[in-house]
């Protein structure tokens, strides 16, 4: 796997092209067998719903590029979502059903995304536990916090502070609604911060190959732990936006959601073993799959029962493209 | 020598020719190896003798002309192939899996079997007959990972015995081998010989092939530039037709002016279970060289000083105590230090030339964002400064001939500018023009005033290069010889321990 930057030479590579072709090729099946599809309810729609996953893949293409994996991102904003509907909800009496309210909620939600993040980049590097291990283990421990805290049924938000939040999902500015602006800006600084800081490069030199890494003065154990920091904190903002949506949280808040941010990952490109990470690829991959999900609910050619052996099929190909450019003979 | 080689080859290149990409390699190369011969294919880095090997023994294909086995124009589909056909390769790079152990790499791919069962005991035995007769005292049932670099590469020549091979190629074998332990290869070449089996080799150590060489075929550039009986070429005339020009003057004079404060003053350094007590002093525009076996400890002591791994003891740094616990520590102070493996440490393989330049000193190249212009221009700078000679400007690093990483990995370390500048064997794998532009490269850096150790397990090296050497033993100085002290024989004596003196502190 070359390098991603050819200063020259337009070559048209597949491992490139393919996400981009996947996604053209989608748009054009959904636009012939619905017209509705491209209508702006629709793409609002998917947009919207895909800004979760997106926001979270973001984070998890530079674990992923640093040779690590996170599957606890899932129950992880379960336990975010009900620990910050609890938190508003206990703040109301002091504070009101404002605005204030809810920015105590979110900072609670960051602060929490965060410290959940450190504790798994610190059981990795410090204590040196395979990140497989790590993460299984803290998704558990989030899974059965949060059905803990609802002891088993739904943390529901204050109603009045429903109606106040709600706009947090639905609304947004010139007809964007705020998911979608998240997760663009998400998206394109970390587009610039995988290509163009040193974090990102020490990222992708720690994911090739760790000793190259640590006799180039890179301060790996570092590195490593802030990407599952950033993760965390991209979860609670992921939390953030969700939050207003349904205005609870539940033990099966998140369900999957480690398994769809990885799968869009993988099928953006960036290498599952690291050494090399694409966040744009990951956007395109967020957005097959969201379009995959929507196709099949708009169209009643093939039951939307079916969505995760389509997911699954795609994930595969992907990896089996990303192979194809074993070396010529 | 004087051996009959003028029976029908068992295995030619006729015209073989090889493009990568746009790149051609090979231009109608022609050489043909015959039973009972050692045939040395010997030439500069990147001249693409590995190339030409792995043509041969089916890993690679040619683009143009034909591989010709026993008299027949023959495609080997695989490497596979080839070895059931007799051809077996000892790889450049190791191939060995990591996490097996060394019986089961032994026989990957050929298990022994007693019915459904695999016969255990029968590969133990045969393993541990292949050992032995390479004298090697590696346990079959070690995992290779955890055995030394020079025990891999017996466990590869093992392997390769253990097909019954009728032409064996073997790729620069003593790379990383001890003298004792190519003494034994040799030994086995030899017998193999006897036994009527082909063999091709390559080394970049010019003593050995005028030691085995029955033909020498010299490649530069991808093309045959001379072939002949191997009584028919001495050492000058290896160089010279693989430079292309007179070498003379391999190592650089050395009458720059030694500083008398010392910039670096090492005490006691102790890496645990590995080097006890080191001290030593350096001064500006000096050369020290590192001198004893392999195994003696010089690599840990130097990765201790750097804050790759754990250690004790007092560094002072002109004149003032520095605290060095990890490498970011020690560029700061101004050391800079190049790793021995240069493909497990030194570069990222998959990686290109410019971020592997830009690797360490990155921070100089970040205006908030990573500044690509800059990086290319230091780029270009490394190219002419250290003559990187790359098939193409975006080449993956991996696909860089030894010597070109080699240089690539100099640049790499130089960008920081470091005022100390360590060097661990500077020149293995690499070819007799290169390591002349190395040894000049390094002496300049000594003429401009900067302080160098090279650590090299080749005595000529040391001898060559250094102002001072320091000899290790058993992970301690058994001593330090000045220039005039410094030869062949004191420093032996010092390695070995023959002189019952010990300078420990
Ligand atoms: N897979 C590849 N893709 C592109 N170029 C390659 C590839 N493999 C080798 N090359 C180029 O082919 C040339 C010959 O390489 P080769 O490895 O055969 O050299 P060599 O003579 O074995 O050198 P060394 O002494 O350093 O081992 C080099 O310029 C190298 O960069
Ligand atoms: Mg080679």
């Amino acid at each position: 796997m070359t390098e991603q930057t050819k200063p020259r030479r337009p070559r048209l590579d597949l491992q490139v092209l393919g996400p981009i072709i996947a996604l053209a090729v989608l748009i054009v099946i959904g636009a012939l067998m619905n017209e509705n599809f491209l209508g702006y309810g629709n793409i609002t729609n998917v947009l919207s719903r895909s800004a979760f996953i997106g926001i979270i893949a973001v984070g998890m293409t530079f674990v992923i590029t640093a040779g690590g994996l996170d599957l606890s991102v899932g129950s992880m904003a379960a336990f975010i979502a009900g620990c910050m509907i609890l938190a508003m909800n206990a703040l109301v009496p002091m504070m009101g059903t404002g605005w204030s309210t809810i920015f105590a909620g979110m900072a609670i939600a960051l602060a929490l995304g965060l410290v959940a993040g450190l504790a798994n980049g610190l059981l990795i590097t410090r204590a040196r536990i395979e990140a497989f291990i790590v993460t299984l283990g803290t998704m558990g421990i989030f899974r059965s916090l949060v059905t803990w805290l609802a002891d088993g049924g739904t943390i529901s938000l204050d109603f009045t502070l429903r109606g106040v939040y709600r706009p947090m999902y639905y609304g947004g500015i010139l007809g964007v609604s705020w998911p979608i602006i998240v997760f663009a800006v998400v998206a394109i600084a970390g587009e610039i911060a995988m290509r163009h800081t040193s974090f990102g490069r020490h990222c992708a030199a720690i994911g090739s190959n760790e000793q190259v890494a640590r006799y180039s003065a890179i301060p790996v154990d570092r590195v490593r732990a802030w990407t599952y920091v950033l993760l965390g904190i991209l979860v609670g903002i992921a939390t953030i936006m969700y939050v207003p949506r349904l205005g609870s949280a539940s033990s099966s808040t998140g369900v999957l959601w480690e398994l769809e941010a990885i799968a869009a990952v993988i099928i953006g490109g960036t290498m599952l073993k690291g050494g090399f990470g694409r966040v744009w690829g990951t956007v395109v991959g967020v957005l097959i799959l969201g379009l995959i999900d929507n196709l099949l609910n708009l169209t009643d050619l093939v039951s939307p029962y079916l969505n995760g052996a389509i997911q699954g099929v795609i994930i595969i190909l992907a990896v089996v493209l990303q192979r194809q450019k074993k070396a010529e003979r | 020598m004087g051996l009959d080689v003028s029976g029908d080859p068992v295995l030619s290149l006729n015209g073989v020719c090889r493009d990568f990409g746009q790149v051609r390699v090979l231009h109608s190369v022609d050489f043909a190896l015959h039973a009972g011969a050692v045939h040395a294919l010997i030439g500069e880095n990147g001249a693409g003798k590995s190339t030409c090997m792995k043509i041969l023994g089916g890993y690679l294909s040619a683009s143009d002309g034909a591989v010709r086995h026993n008299g027949q124009d023959t495609v080997f589909a695989s490497a596979q192939q080839a070895e059931s056909d007799g051809v077996v390769m000892i790889h450049q790079e190791f191939n060995l899996a990591e996490q097996l152990s060394v019986e089961q790499n032994i026989f990957l791919g050929r298990e022994l079997r007693k019915g459904v069962f695999l016969d255990h005991a029968q590969m133990r035995k045969q393993t541990q007959d292949l050992l032995d007769r390479l004298e090697t005292r590696v346990d079959p049932a070690a995992r290779v990972e955890d055995i030394s670099v020079s025990d891999k590469q017996m466990v590869e020549i093992a392997k390769a015995l253990s097909r019954n091979a009728r032409v064996l190629i073997m790729d620069e074998p003593t790379a990383v081998l001890t003298n004792r332990e190519a003494a034994v290869l040799f030994r086995q070449i030899e017998r193999l010989r006897a036994d009527g089996v082909a063999i091709l080799y390559t080394s970049h150590k010019l003593d050995e092939i005028a030691r085995l060489a029955d033909m020498i075929t010299v490649l530069r550039d991808g093309r045959v530039v001379a072939h002949g009986a191997g009584a028919e070429f001495d050492e000058d005339r290896m160089a010279r037709d693989m430079v292309g020009r007179d070498l003379t003057n391999l190592y650089p004079d050395h009458d720059g002016p030694v500083g008398q404060e010392p910039v670096l003053e090492v005490e006691n350094l102790t890496v645990p279970g590995l080097v006890e007590g080191l001290s030593f002093n350096l001064a500006p525009g000096e050369v020290l060289g590192f001198a004893g076996l392999v195994g003696s400890g010089r690599t840990e002591a130097m990765e201790g000083l750097m804050g790759l791994r754990a250690a004790t003891g007092t560094i002072r740094r002109n004149g003032q105590p520095v605290t060095i616990r990890r490498m970011s520590d020690a560029t700061q102070v101004g050391l800079g230090y190049l790793t021995e493996d240069r493909k497990g440490r030194g570069l990222i393989l998959s990686q290109g030339m410019r971020p592997n330049l830009t690797l360490l000193a990155l921070r100089k190249f970040v205006r908030r964002l990573i500044d690509r212009r800059a990086e290319e221009a230091a780029l270009d700078t490394a190219i002419t400064e250290f003559d990187i000679r790359a098939p193409h400007r975006d080449v993956a690093v991996g696909n860089l001939s030894g010597g070109n990483q080699q240089k690539l990995l100099l640049a790499k370390t130089m960008l920081n500018a470091p005022e100390i500048v360590i060097i661990d064997e500077p020149t293995r794998g690499i070819d007799i023009g290169t390591k002349q532009q190395i040894y000049a490269f390094i002496r300049t850096l000594a003429e401009q005033g900067r302080a160098v150790i090279v650590i090299s397990s080749e005595m000529a090296e040391v001898i060559g290069l250094a102002d001072r050497v320091v000899v290790m033993r058993q992970g301690r100085k058994a001593g330090e010889l000045t220039r005039a002290e410094i030869s062949e024989d004191s420093i032996v004596r010092l390695a070995m321990g023959l002189d019952g003196k010990d300078y420990a502190a």
